[in-house]
């Protein structure tokens, strides 16, 4: 596990002394952080990463977990997926049991805290227990909220109104609300299996076994095999490109194995890329994380040609790669990349093929992008800003005003 | 004997305001009834984040008026502005409020309206101003320290306290005119930190207060 000062040669010595200095004025505050998993999932793994650094800068973090059976779960899947806009029925009957699990979870708990932050909608009922816990609520919400089906748009928003605050990942998810919104983006922890700096030897290796010819450009898309990262518009517009220069292209991702929907997809992409040796499609299987490491870091360009996506953490990891990146202007990619200055935005599988032509012709150019994407990812997308991000948010509930003087 | 300077970092939390654009009338409303930290945010953050990058992305709401609307002569002209002649947050406001009304009041067919993914979101910020151990009591220390603060320092001293806290110059000039050294608090008071990047600007100033010493 990486400690806080490790983080110094790649933030800066004079960002990891401001962690000190704001988490020196949350002494004696303790936090809580409420979710619903103790492993898998974003939430957990950012969780898993920051608290122990949390507590070495001196702050009283601490993390709980609700309980909830099988219908639980199912509930809150459909909650998520009608968050997303999609046509899932959430009962009455459901929202009651939903409201009970929450109740019997916190009566359960200790939720005795100066600050608690609850993460995403799976524990938002606690929340009914602010009146006589008293503290400092805020509400954390991880995922994409920019189509939210109405009726579960108006359960959710009768909960996240008692909070103090509400804290989203991207400004597409703002809504109007009665309490204050706090932007907080996620992050990548550049010592991570998945960015720490690789040596061209391993590099080699992860191609030589996948088959990839470093000798030639390479353009890759890392994301799951969904719908919604548009892998067969990828391929099109690699076909575009092929008709008048050489490339490689990789697509690689994972997914949930028992996920039909998934299946379906990879092998609709598997058909498509039929007959061309030049295209890769690789199912990664869990943990593999060093090989997508070196897959960003083999690519001549990197795509994310997403049609709806929340934050695209992807983007963040080959960017910080110094990679050029070329990604759909949907959810949190614009936070990343401003057009042409860190990155290339598009819209279309024209716009992808345009784009890939030129980046690798124009190397220089290219490297440029990546070379600003690299920094605008450490000055901004790194564990280390998030931390500050969370410190800031847990002072900002004891002051009022725009500007406060510590 | 003016007093020891006295060395302060800000960081900055991002606040959502739920309120969307998606024309030039509704962008022009927001800037007109949004707080003032909107406005200093939409007209600051590109410096803020991309501070390594010259040129710089210009201000949150030309980059929006070109990109998403494809209005590119009222984008230009808002990325125009030459923010360093503003001291205070409101005239800044004011000069967005006039191009844009222009605009509005010139013929044309017909007004774009963005795709409901491209709206642009008003944004504000908290800022936090946090005092540093470092402490310059005259032109030495001060070039030493100046050499190793955050940019987040630096940005503070010299954008963040002379329009957003509105006080008129920036920090450094302030305190070498108190010292008396007129010539030097002039020639950084001068300065337009709005067209360079933040390391640019820190051994711009070093520059200027490393000639001062030598020539005393």
């Amino acid at each position: 596990m990486s400690r806080i000062d490790d983080y110094v040669p790649v933030a800066g010595a004079s960002e990891v002394e401001e962690l000190r200095l704001l988490a020196a004025r949350l002494e004696g505050k303790t936090i809580r952080n409420v979710n619903s998993t103790a492993v898998g999932g974003g939430v957990a793994e950012i969780l898993t990463r920051m608290l122990p650094l949390l507590k070495e800068l001196g702050v009283d973090a601490r993390w709980d977990v609700i309980k909830g059976n099988e219908r639980f779960f199912a509930v809150t899947k459909n909650m998520h997926n009608a968050l997303h806009g999609m046509d899932v029925p959430v009962t009455g009957d459901d929202l009651d049991f939903f409201v009970d699990v929450n109740r019997r979870n916190a009566a359960e708990m200790d939720l005795a805290s100066d600050i608690l932050f609850i993460h995403d909608p799976q524990p938002i009922a606690l929340v009914e227990r602010k009146g006589d816990l008293g503290g400092k609520w805020i509400w954390r919400c991880h995922i994409d909220f920019t189509d939210p089906r109405p009726e579960i748009w108006a359960f959710l928003k009768g909960y996240i109104e008692r909070y103090d605050g509400a804290v989203f990942s991207a400004p597409a998810f703002s809504r109007p609300l009665s309490v204050r919104q706090v932007l907080i983006s996620p992050s990548i922890d550049p010592l991570s299996d998945k960015n720490r700096d690789l040596g061209e030897d391993e590099i080699d290796r992860v191609c030589a076994g996948y088959g990839i010819d470093r000798g030639r450009p390479i353009v890759t898309q890392i994301s799951r095999f969904d719908y919604l990262k548009d892998p067969v518009g990828v391929i099109k517009a690699y076909r575009m490109v092929k008709e008048h220069m050489d490339c490689q292209l990789v697509l690689a991702g994972g997914g949930a194995t028992d996920d039909p929907e998934g299946l379906r997809v990879l092998d609709e992409v598997k058909r498509e890329a039929e007959g061309d040796p030049d295209v890769l499609v690789l199912f990664l299987p869990p943990a593999s994380d060093i090989e997508i490491n070196a897959l960003q870091r083999a690519s001549s360009v990197v795509l994310q040609k997403s049609l709806k996506e929340g934050f695209g953490l992807t983007v963040a990891e080959a960017l910080w790669k110094a990679k050029p990146v070329i990604a759909s202007a949907v959810g949190g990619i614009p936070l990343q990349i401003a057009h042409k200055y860190s990155g290339i935005l598009t819209r279309t599988v024209e716009g992808a093929a345009f784009w890939i032509k030129q980046l690798l012709q124009e190397p220089e150019y290219a490297r440029k992008l990546g070379v600003n994407g690299r920094e605008h990812i450490r000055a901004n997308y790194l564990i280390t800003r998030h931390i500050r991000d969370y410190l800031l948010l847990f002072l900002s509930l004891y002051f009022e005003k725009d500007v406060i003087r510590l | 004997m003016s007093e020891p300077f006295r060395f302060h970092t800000r960081l900055n939390l991002v606040e959502l305001l739920g309120r969307r654009a998606g024309t030039v009338r509704e962008l022009l409303t927001g800037i007109r009834e949004v707080p003032g930290a909107s406005i200093y945010h939409h007209t600051h953050r590109f410096l803020q984040q991309h501070h390594f990058l010259s040129p710089e992305p210009p201000n949150d709401f030309a980059y929006w008026i070109s990109g998403s609307l494809g209005l590119n002569d009222i984008g230009e002209r808002l990325a125009s502005i030459d923010t360093v002649r503003y001291r205070r947050i409101n005239d800044l406001r004011t000069r967005y409020v006039e191009i844009l009304e222009e605009a509005l009041a010139a013929r044309r067919n017909s007004w774009p309206v963005c795709q409901e993914s491209d709206e642009f979101h008003f944004m504000s910020c908290r800022t936090f101003i946090i005092p540093l151990p470092a402490v310059a009591r005259d032109a030495g220390e001060f070039l030493d320290i100046l050499g190793r603060i955050s940019v987040n320092s630096l940005y503070y001293h010299v954008f963040e306290s002379r329009l957003w806290l509105e006080r008129g110059e920036n920090d450094f000039a302030v305190w070498f005119e108190a010292r008396g050294d007129h010539e030097l608090a002039g020639a950084l008071a001068r300065l337009d930190p709005y067209t360079i990047t933040l390391e640019g600007l820190r051994q711009e100033i070093i520059g200027l207060v490393r000639r001062h010493v030598q020539d005393r």
